[in-house]
């Protein structure tokens, strides 16, 4: 069925099993053309076999996928039409850079000026001109990268796939190379999905992030979505670092720590004495400020410099002790000379907070306990972001 | 310009029905594998079979069960060969591994100098054919010997049956053990020795504690081939044996001399026995064969120490000096006009051999085997390692009768290495010459003895393949159908040229096995495709032993120019196609 | 670096295989099966495409012994187109089993009638004698203080221990020659006669039995043994060429057999078959034959060869084909049970 507003890439309950191991379980995703989408998650979540299934290299156990309408469900790598950059790159050795890059195109019969002239288009796109009669073997890995990305997009494919193409670099080149993998696509305006298990790339490149977790999709949504809102307490755990803290319900809107009350506008529909468990992020608590709501002291225990900012760990005589992760500016902590063992008024934005139904054994940076199964099974007045 | 980096689409975008599973390249694949398949079935699992067969039959082609192996039990001279060749082996492994560890470890962990010259000496007995050694030892130590009473002294009386069968074999067999040993012992981690050493640990110590475990896969990889090497080598038994019966003379003896071809089946399952267990106890090592070096690993680098490097140095001299000495005599017997009353040198032993007797176009034909088996079997082995490695989906995928191909393919690939040049010789013309076997035009062919020569030396040539395909990105295959490419055309552009080096050294290892072989043609061969192998045992039977050395000789120095050849091609060709590899 | 493209080299390699194929066309081949010396072969072929340069000899060389069992094993599935140079024995064994084309060669008439088969055709005939010679190293024997020996009787000698090497009479028709004579002069009498008693004598003194007639010849004149049982053109040839031997008759007979042609049956040749039976008998064939042996077929052509004495042919043994060739089996049997385990590796 043709349709001009077909979705670039559509699934519908794509499942692999191994055995007896489910990589993936019933995935439904919709991708709009031009869109770059990040698969987000920790190993063994399902990303890599779900781009796989995607590309063709493998078969998936149950379900449907349509590329712009088409179905493509069954059929092998070669009928499909995608381009891929591989996590290792995947350059062919003994051909020159130019060689390479006209790989997909000599099999065409695309004339050999045409090709020659595809060839520098490509290389002056990806900031390497004039690097034709190089090899493989002379280039940096960054810029293998994006020879990688060149040969994959020399074919014009309706859509491009990355493979983790950022993890074999070193931390400089990798932001460098982030930025310009997203003004490309941006340019080209081609369909991209990347897969990446860093979440600071995912939150900089893409337009949405699908987080799995299992096998199944935890939270589909833009990068301030599944950072500010995120679905499950997985997703606001694995995005970002968060404190994590036990509440329970309290009335109108209030929530009760360790007997303190603090306002909580995001628990307003929960009815009092619901154990809840509180998740904020350390930027989301800020030193005593102008506003009056949610102010706790707290004692300075340790001071994590990180360069532009700190990460300080805060114990909280009011709650029992416990220990919060606060991010503060150097030029704060000097303003107020605060050091170690100093005391110090928190306020914890009110609005910022966010809460899931139940109680955790979390710790501060305490890992999601696997209470979310699947898609998000917190309490219904949360929202979810929107999924395909 | 951005616009039309992206050129519209061409495909139409009308919902297809699912397409066919399998696709063009998947089939061609597939069919590629089923020809290696054929291959190998016609080949190797045929000859097995029809080996097996005859030895459950009698004569007329009845079933028998086992009565032909009780026959065998019963036949004091047969048992005793098997006793004999048994101990031999034995014998010749507890001799030659002593003296290969020392080798080795002379050049891996001492400092010794022209290492390069030592070893490549100790490699010739890997260019000569097994009788080489037979015949230059009845020249040393026969009636007529030079040291003849040398080794009389000893208490050895004649060098005819099991003392000559023992030393020619450890001539043939030091360059296998070598070449294991001389790996196992070269991946030292440094560190370990560092560590020992600062915890005061005396040298003998460090050497039992650290070096021997280390280099114990190597050792047991070492004793099992050079066992079976001997066990089953015709050559040096059928010239020097004498009156000593072993079971690969045996196995000739009844099935061309006495023409019973039911006990020499029953004798070729026996000299199967040793190698099926090498094979199986090899893979059982190989897989828990904890990698030496691990990516943290110091190299060993030997320091400089005078008493140790002078004996290490002078062992290794010695131990070269064996084996020219080997090689020598025979070009020395090769060259005497009339052994041992008339020594001037002459060269009749070479004219004759190579004129009067037809030994010139058995030479010629050993140069066409070569030549066949390393083209042909160079292509079959890469091919089929090829599409087993690389054109593979997930095996979760594949359907059954796929997955059944590829395991067949796979077990039969390896198998060769088990069986023994004599048995697949046998098996082979049990096979072809079966009345009613359709492809039975092939027997008395050149092409059957080039295809039973691949068979047999395959599988060494697929795990060189294998390895060097193992060493490509696994991504190449995925890319090129990303991009539309045809694996074969990846194949070709790619894989082919990286492979290049390792490509050239199946070649040479083809040949040159080609070139020394004697126990697989020695069944197969007819006066057209006689080798020069053969020619040889003809010219010993016959007691034209000069003649014998001669060509002997001559078939040595080909394997040496081929080889110098191969470097040379290796040389080239990675300066061409290898150029990359440099920046 | 471009490579070949992979068309052209395909092209090349086929074009190479039909080239090669196409190059075997155009002559006649015909299979023959031989027991001759391999220094005797390339003259008489080259003799006979004097007069037949269409038709092309393949032979297939091996000792007596084994062309016989191949062409026996070979039965229900002949490969041979003729047998040349093997023994009369065996010929005579070939023919009980029904396997040889009778045919009357043109020069019959000038073979004596014992060196052809009786029957009318003739089933095969005799091209020569080859019969029992010892080669007798003095140089060796000297240094080692062993007299010459006049008789067999005289090998039984404790002073020759060890040092007498012979043909297994499996494989090699010397060998097998030999036997029979030994048990001609002495009795057979299945395995109990005084033949058997002698050779249990001589087996205490062998050194090695070898596969083909020629190698105890060869070693004496070596000097690896001292004493080498063997045939009279192998020790004439050696002591031409310088070796140190002497050519012992032993005085109670010599045993011979004699080296025949047939045409096989079922050969698909025949023509050429009968071509080559032609050649072989004529006198042509005989003065090459004789170059070689003391006795030919054809009387009277033989030149006589330097070491040989003139009365040769009067010290050879009475021998029955027939005969030999009814006991051939249970004969090799016998002698494989009670002495194969000092045989050199038969081929």
């Amino acid at each position: 069925m043709l349709s001009s507003a077909a979705p670039a890439l559509a699934l519908q309950g794509v499942t692999k099993q191994f055995g007896s191991f489910s990589a993936l379980r019933g995935v439904d995703l919709t991708i709009a053309p031009g869109e770059f989408v990040c698969f987000l998650g920790p190993s063994g979540c399902g990303k890599t076999t779900l781009l796989r299934i995607i590309a063709g290299l493998e078969q998936p156990s149950a379900g449907r996928l349509w590329q712009r309408g088409r179905e493509i469900t069954r059929l092998p790598p070669a009928q499909r039409d995608y381009g891929i950059v591989f996590q290792s790159y995947a350059l062919f050795p003994n051909l020159s850079v130019a060689d390479n890059v006209a790989y997909g195109l000599v099999n065409r019969r695309v004339p050999r000026a045409q090709a020659r002239a595809r060839v520098a288009e490509l290389l002056a796109l990806v900031g390497l001109p004039d690097s034709q009669a190089k090899y493989p073997a002379q280039l940096s890995g960054g810029q293998q990268q994006r020879i990688a990305l060149a040969r994959a997009l020399a074919t014009s494919p309706g859509l491009l796939l990355l493979d983790e193409p950022l993890s074999a670099l070193d931390a400089i080149v990798r932001v460098h190379l982030r930025s310009e993998i997203k003004a490309l696509q941006r340019q080209l305006g081609v369909t991209t999905i990347m897969v990446t298990h860093d979440q600071e790339e995912a939150l900089a490149m893409a337009d949405r992030i699908v987080v799995m977790d299992q096998g199944a999709i935890a939270q589909v949504g833009t990068p301030l979505q599944v950072y500010r809102e995120p679905a499950t307490p997985f997703v606001a755990d694995f995005v970002g670092r968060v404190n994590v803290l036990q509440a329970r319900a309290s009335v109108a809107g209030h929530i009760e720590v360790a007997g303190l009350s603090l306002a909580c506008p995001a628990a307003a529909d929960a009815a009092p004495g619901t154990p809840l468990t509180l998740y904020l992020r350390p930027e989301d608590v800020l030193v005593q400020g102008s506003g009056q709501a949610n102010l706790v002291q707290a004692r300075i225990e340790a001071v994590e410099f990180l360069g532009a900012f700190c990460l300080v760990d805060v114990s909280l005589p009011a709650l029992g002790g416990q220990r919060l992760q606060v991010q503060l500016s150097m030029n704060v902590l000097a303003e107020r000379g605060l050091g170690v063992g100093a005391p110090l008024a928190l306020q914890l934005l009110p609005e910022r907070m966010r809460v899931f139904a139940g109680a955790t054994s979390g710790a501060t940076s305490g890992a999601s306990d696997g209470a979310s199964d699947g898609a998000a099974g917190a309490a219904p007045s949360l929202p979810l972001a929107a999924a395909a | 310009m951005s616009g039309a980096v992206l050129a519209p689409a061409t495909r139409a975008d009308t919902a297809a029905a699912p397409a066919a599973r399998v696709d063009g390249a998947a089939a061609v694949a597939l069919l590629g594998l089923a020809l290696a398949l054929t291959g190998l079935l016609v080949f190797l699992a045929g000859p097995l079979l029809a080996i097996a067969l005859q030895a459950v039959q009698d004569a007329q082609g009845r079933f028998v069960g086992l009565a032909n192996f009780v026959a065998y039990a019963r036949t004091p001279a047969l048992l005793g060969s098997l006793f004999n060749s048994l101990w031999v082996a034995a014998l010749v492994t507890a001799l030659s591994l002593p003296v290969a560890f020392g080798f080795a470890y002379a050049v891996q962990r001492c400092r010794v100098p022209c290492k390069p010259l030592l070893r490549a000496i100790t490699l010739l007995p890997l260019l000569a054919p097994s009788l080489l050694a037979a015949i230059s030892l009845i020249y040393w130590f026969g009636n007529q010997g030079v040291l003849k009473g040398a080794m009389q002294a000893l208490g050895i009386t004649q060098i005819y049956g099991a003392p000559g069968i023992v030393l020619a074999e450890c001539f043939a067999v030091l360059p296998h053990a070598l070449m294991i040993l001389v790996t196992a012992l070269g991946s030292a981690d440094a560190r370990l020795y560092e560590a020992a050493q600062a915890m005061g640990t005396s040298a003998w110590r460090r050497f039992v504690t650290i070096t021997l475990p280390g280099a114990r896969y190597g050792l047991i990889s070492a004793a099992l081939v050079s066992f079976t090497l001997v066990i089953t080598d015709f050559g040096i038994p059928k010239v020097i044996g004498g009156n000593f019966g072993v079971l690969a003379t045996d196995v000739f003896q009844l099935v061309i001399g006495q023409q019973d071809f039911q006990k020499g089946a029953v004798v070729a399952l026996l000299l199967l026995a040793p190698a099926v267990l090498t094979f199986v106890v090899d893979r059982r090592v190989a897989a828990r064969q904890t990698a030496q070096l691990s990516a943290r690993a110091v190299p060993y680098r030997p320091q400089p120490k005078p008493w140790r490097d002078g004996l290490a140095t002078g062992y290794c001299v010695l131990v070269a000096a064996g084996v020219l000495a080997i090689v020598g005599m025979a070009v020395f017997a090769s060259l005497a006009t009339f052994w041992p009353y008339q020594l001037a040198p002459t060269l009749k032993h070479y004219t004759m051999g190579l004129v009067d007797a037809e030994v010139g176009e058995a030479f010629v034909n050993s140069l066409s085997l070569a030549a066949g088996t390393a083209v042909l079997g160079t292509v079959m082995v890469f091919v089929t390692a090829y599409l087993l490695e690389k054109t593979a989906r997930p095996a979760a995928t594949q359907p059954w009768p796929e997955r059944a191909l590829r395991g067949a393919v796979r077990l039969l690939v390896m198998l060769p290495m088990a069986v023994p040049g004599l048995v697949l010789g046998l098996g082979t013309i049990f096979f072809f010459n079966a009345p009613g076997n359709p492809l039975g035009g092939l027997y008395h062919t050149m092409a059957l003895l080039i295809a039973c020569t691949i068979t047999h030396f395959t599988t060494t040539g697929h795990l060189t393949a294998v390895t060097a395909l193992k060493a490509l990105d696994a991504e190449f295959e995925a890319v090129s159908a990303s991009l539309k490419v045809p694996f074969w055309v990846t194949f070709w552009r790619v894989t082919l040229p990286i492979c290049l080096p390792a490509l050239i050294d199946i070649a040479r290892y083809f040949f040159i096995s080609a070139m020394t072989t004697i126990s697989a043609v020695v069944f197969l061969y007819t006066p057209e495709t006689k080798v020069a192998a053969i020619a040889i045992l003809n010219l010993d039977e016959a007691g034209e032993t000069g003649a014998a050395a001669a060509m002997a000789v001559l078939i040595t120095a080909a394997s040496s120019l081929a080889m110098l050849a191969f470097m040379a091609l290796a040389a080239v060709a990675h300066k061409k196609t290898q150029a990359w590899r440099q920046h | 670096m471009r490579l070949l493209s992979p068309l052209s080299l395909i092209a090349g390699t086929v074009l190479a295989l039909a080239g090669a194929g196409a190059m075997a066309q155009g002559k006649t081949q015909l299979l023959v099966y031989t027991a001759l010396e391999t220094d005797q072969l390339k003259a008489y072929q080259e003799g006979f495409n004097k007069v037949h340069p269409e038709i092309e000899i393949k032979w297939v060389r091996d000792s007596t012994g084994v062309v016989t069992a191949k062409l026996l094993a070979e039965k229900a599935n002949p490969q041979a187109d003729a047998v040349m140079g093997v023994a009369a024995s065996s010929l005579a064994l070939l023919d009980k089993n029904g396997m040889l084309e009778p045919y009357r060669p043109l020069n019959l008439d000038a073979i004596m009638a014992k060196f052809r088969d009786s029957k009318n055709p003739p089933a095969w005939f005799g091209m020569d004698v080859w019969g029992a010679t010892v080669c007798f190293n003095t140089v060796e024997a000297a240094k080692k203080n062993i007299p010459k020996p006049e008789s067999w009787k005289d090998l039984l000698k404790p002073a020759y221990k060890g040092q007498i090497v012979m043909p297994n009479p499996a494989s090699s028709g010397t060998g097998y020659f030999d036997v029979t004579a030994w048990l001609t002069l002495w009795g057979d009498d299945k395995g109990k006669g005084g033949g058997w008693k002698y050779m249990d004598g001589l087996h205490e003194n062998i050194g090695q039995y070898t596969h083909s007639g020629s190698k105890p010849c060869n070693m004496a004149a070596a000097g690896e043994y001292v004493v080498g049982i063997s045939f009279e053109y192998r020790a004439n040839a050696n002591k031409a060429k310088g070796a140190p031997i002497d050519l012992v008759f032993p005085k109670e007979g010599l045993g011979w057999d004699l080296e025949a042609f047939a045409i096989h049956k079922g050969t698909k040749k025949l023509d050429a078959a009968k071509k080559l039976a032609d050649w072989a008998s004529s006198k042509d064939a005989m003065l090459l034959y004789g170059k070689n042996f003391a006795i030919t077929a054809q009387p009277g052509v033989a030149a006589p060869l330097a070491n040989v004495p003139a009365d040769y042919e009067s010290r050879l043994v009475k021998l029955d084909f027939n005969t030999a060739a009814a006991n051939r089996e249970r004969v090799l049997a016998e002698w494989t049970t009670r002495y194969s385990a000092k045989s050199e590796p038969k081929k």
